[in-house]
């Protein structure tokens, strides 16, 4: 028995594995996790991909998502052990006493069904609520998670209305049948930061409010900082440390933990003049068949062996940016000029010359590298491409690159689906390289990494960018990323460029509106901060 | 307008645009048939002057654009035009045979289709276990089997050792309701066992490919019962695949019966086609190919509108 919330004792937890060419074997994912919440209490699960963190507040519901396994422990939500409860006990902890925030929102929505219907489901499937009671709730809910239209949003469908929206009845729905907590699973990782923040705020007064407890898990310290009162810090399945929200932000006291606090590492000082590479003049364009301007009236330029960063939310055209340097979409006006000449609008027109200068790096590491080749074809195609290298000259070269990228020799013959995230990412740099560009387009290049990762991807791109003097022009959402990189900024807005600049330029005030907006609206890891931002905008409201 | 209406009216469009181009591949294709109507009918005793005299009577002279569109001229009537053979008015004789291969299709279909969606929810529900295992295999026999052979098995045993039903489905006017379904259960039986098959797998196919979805395990993860998640959260976001694959198959049970109708000798479209391809009685052949184009278009079009009805996103625009 156990007189809290939830107690999670000596939790293990086990997958199979089924690797390429391989038996299927049992992995272990989560070993030796233990931990309590209590009534009204928000604890905070961190750590990078793979740590466990989801998986751990899943079992908080006895479920293994994909063939994951509880094969240890005990789990008690209000003094019973669920992981003993049959599929009858499970169906009546779930949705009542335990509910569930998952992290796409939009993918979590039945499309075929209207949002109400869904919010009120467990409420009337449990017996909890009339109809008319539960949707009363709901009302109430949307109203105070600050959903416009509180009484009508309801009767609409998942894809009409925003993701934010979305995330945020996604609360409501949890809320909705009065839990005694609730999982929330990277509620706002996918969100645009200026929208994360809206809903960050929704989220804890709806936690305050309703004296509901929950299991926050996240990857960014800085967010969770914001909402959580106890920290559980986990990494590759093990508990590394567990504290106050105080204790582990402003005094950890494991290695991990303070790497974790302190990452970006990098030191960039940044450069400024320099004769341009790559130039985009007066840019307008827009995608065939549509009457709207992606991009208006873009100028920027790229100095050779600099890093341009375009800063911008979903939407905002930075990656239709890249289409159109690149010639997949020629622009209705304007030209892209590389060393004082014009490039042609259409990469059809453009030489096997132009087409080798600028190279591009992709998000999604993954899906940018055929499965089927290995390290070393993938890299040895630009070599063959653009050098027409063979045999042993090849191999020597790709030899080189993998060295340059900090891979060894062995990883020649590997897969991609041999390779973690970073080294994937790692191998696409080296294709980009191989090619000898003078300009690379890195689009959102360490967003699906974790923080450590991507810290290391980084100094990998400024160390390339010294000794093989290419210029970057860096497409992210992510302002810290920016920081580290960054020579000079340009920060685009639905389609246009609200502000460009220098690095300290555009990042010290006075700001345009939408700057400060999103400059602050990024967590910064401190307590509070989420309190005092609000305010702030609030007497700035006022003080209009 | 909203964008449904516009969608819907494209595809009527195209689909009486697809129906007229079948028109004309219908014309050319019994054009270049080998064979000649008036030496068929003629034999043995035709000599030049009395097959040009019944070639200019039947009409076969005149070149063929001109008999193309006064073949269409007629069809917009509603005149088939009349046999070669027997000189019967085409629209009548077809009519009662297509009343009759429409009762059967109806039967079989008012059977099969919720049997199959059934099917596939059950073996959804239970994937991988054995009311799965049991309803996959023997729809997968069913499938495999040749639908004639489907047909001699069931005559001998049902018809031959048990006497239940009758082998000949044979139905006349005059017969009731009752008579008719009789007549036609032997038939019906094998329709069904070969078109459910088909549709279960796809419903069962098309169903769990939804339930990877993230909003399945919300349902999951709300402690809903599993049958409710896959008829209320699966389901419904599986509808355009199931209703293509329904449509399919219901078009095979008018157009494409002929085999089983033949082992059961029933009078019906199938039957009436075959016996007019042997006596070359071209103005059949096409009224039955129209009829049975208009039938497939037809079906495909209702899929194609269900299918966008079905999509919330079509259906509801921002």
């Amino acid at each position: 028995m156990s007189s809290s919330l939830l107690e999670v004792r000596d939790l293990k937890i086990e997958a199979t594995a089924y690797p390429p060419g391989e038996a299927p074997r049992d992995i272990t994912i989560v070993e030796g996790v233990s931990f309590k919440v209590e009534k009204g209490k928000v604890l905070g699960l961190i750590g990078e991909s793979g740590a466990g963190k989801s998986t751990i507040g899943l079992s908080s519901m006895a479920y293994g998502r994909g063939g994951v396994r509880i094969t240890g422990g005990e789990v008690f939500v209000n003094g019973n052990d669920i992981l003993k409860a049959g599929p009858a006990g499970l169906r009546a902890l779930r949705g009542h006493e335990v509910t569930y925030v998952a992290q796409s929102a939009a993918a979590a929505f039945n499309p075929a069904k209207k949002l109400m219907e869904q919010v009120i489901e467990t409420t009337l499937h449990h017996g909890l609520m009339t109809r008319a009671e539960a949707e009363e709730r709901a009302v109430s809910l949307f109203a105070r998670l600050g959903l416009p239209k509180p009484e009508s949003i309801g009767n609409r469908y998942p894809h009409q209305v925003s993701g934010g929206q979305l995330q945020r009845v996604m609360t409501a729905m949890a809320l909705c049948p009065k839990p005694d907590l609730v999982v929330f699973d990277e509620p706002t990782t996918a969100l645009d930061v200026t929208t994360q923040i809206e809903v960050l705020a929704a989220i804890k007064e709806a936690i305050a409010d309703t004296g509901v407890a929950a299991l926050y898990i996240t990857h960014d310290l800085a967010v969770v900082a914001q909402v959580a009162d106890h920290i559980l810090v986990l990494q590759g399945g093990q508990m590394i440390e567990y504290g106050t929200i105080d204790h582990i932000i402003n005094s950890p006291s494991e290695p991990y933990t303070q790497a974790l606090v302190s990452v970006r590492s990098i030191n960039h000082h940044e450069k400024s003049g320099g004769a341009p590479v790559l130039s985009v003049r007066d840019v307008t364009a827009r995608y065939r068949g549509t009457k709207f301007d992606v991009l208006k009236n873009i100028t920027l330029d790229l100095p050779e062996a600099q890093t341009l960063a375009i800063v911008g939310e979903s939407g905002s055209g930075k990656s239709t940016l890249a289409r159109v340097i690149t010639g997949l979409l020629p622009p209705s006006s304007g030209e892209i000029t590389f060393d004082g000449r014009v490039l042609p609008a259409d990469f059809e027109a453009r030489t096997r010359d132009d087409l080798r200068e600028v190279q591009m790096i992709y998000q999604m590491a993954d899906v940018a590298m055929n499965p089927r080749q290995t390290v070393g074809t993938i890299i040895g195609r630009p070599l063959e491409f653009y050098f027409g290298l063979r045999g042993d000259a090849k191999k020597q070269r790709v030899q080189e690159l993998l060295d340059e990228i900090e891979m060894g020799e062995g990883y020649i013959h590997r897969y991609p689906a041999e390779l973690s995230g970073g080294q994937k990412q790692r191998v696409c740099i080296a294709r980009a390289l191989a090619a000898k560009p003078k300009v690379i387009i890195c689009d959102e290049v360490t967003s699906a990494l974790d923080p450590l990762v991507a810290d290391g991807i980084l100094k990998l791109l400024l160390d390339l960018q010294k000794r093989e003097n290419v210029a970057y022009l860096f497409i992210t959402h992510d302002l810290a990323t920016v920081r580290a990189i960054a020579d000079s900024i340009a920060v685009m807005y639905q389609g246009r460029v609200v502000r460009y600049g220098g690095k300290t330029e555009v990042l010290s005030p006075p700001f345009d509106d939408y700057t400060d907006l999103l400059l602050s609206s990024v967590p910064e890891m401190e307590l509070g901060w989420l309190e005092r931002t609000i305010a702030n905008r609030k007497m700035a409201a006022a003080g209009n | 307008m909203h964008p449904v209406i516009k969608l819907v009216a494209q595809r009527l469009a195209l689909g009486l645009l697809l129906l007229f181009a079948a028109s004309v591949l219908i014309f050319i294709g019994t054009q270049i048939l080998p064979g000649d109507v008036a030496q068929s009918i003629l034999g043995q005793s035709a000599t030049p002057q009395s097959l040009a005299n019944l070639r200019a009577e039947l009409g076969l002279d005149v070149p063929a654009p001109v008999r193309y569109f006064n073949w269409l001229a007629g069809i917009m009537h509603g005149d088939l035009g009349k046999a070669l053979t027997n000189g019967q008015d085409i629209a009548t004789a077809m009519g009662k045979r297509l009343g009759n291969t429409l009762f059967l299709a109806s039967c079989a279909a008012v059977i099969a289709v919720p049997a199959a969606i059934l099917l596939g929810l059950i073996a959804v529900r239970y994937q991988g276990r054995w009311p799965d295992r049991v309803i996959s295999t023997i729809t997968l026999a069913t499938v495999s089997v040749p639908e004639f052979l489907l047909g001699y098995i069931a005559v001998y045993f049902l018809s031959v050792q048990l006497r239940w039903f009758p082998s000949l489905a044979t139905v006349y006017d005059g017969m009731t309701f009752g008579e008719k379904l009789y007549a036609v259960s032997m038939p019906v039986l094998v329709l069904v066992l070969v078109v459910l098959g088909h549709m279960m797998r796809m419903t069962r196919a098309a169903i769990l490919n939804v339930m990877q979805s993230a909003y399945v395990e919300t349902a999951e993860l709300k402690g809903l019962r599993k049958f409710t998640i896959i008829a209320r959260h699966a389901f419904p976001n599986a509808i355009a695949p199931v209703v293509n694959v329904v449509m399919i198959n219901l078009a095979y049970l008018v157009v494409g019966v002929v085999v089983v109708e033949v082992v059961f000798v029933y009078p019906g479209m199938g039957q009436y086609l075959v016996d007019h391809v042997s006596k070359r009685d071209v103005p059949v052949v096409q009224a039955c190919g129209l009829v049975f184009a208009a039938v497939y278009i037809g079906l495909n079009l209702v899929a194609d509108v269900v299918s966008i009805l079905a999509n919330p996103r079509l259906r509801h625009p921002k």
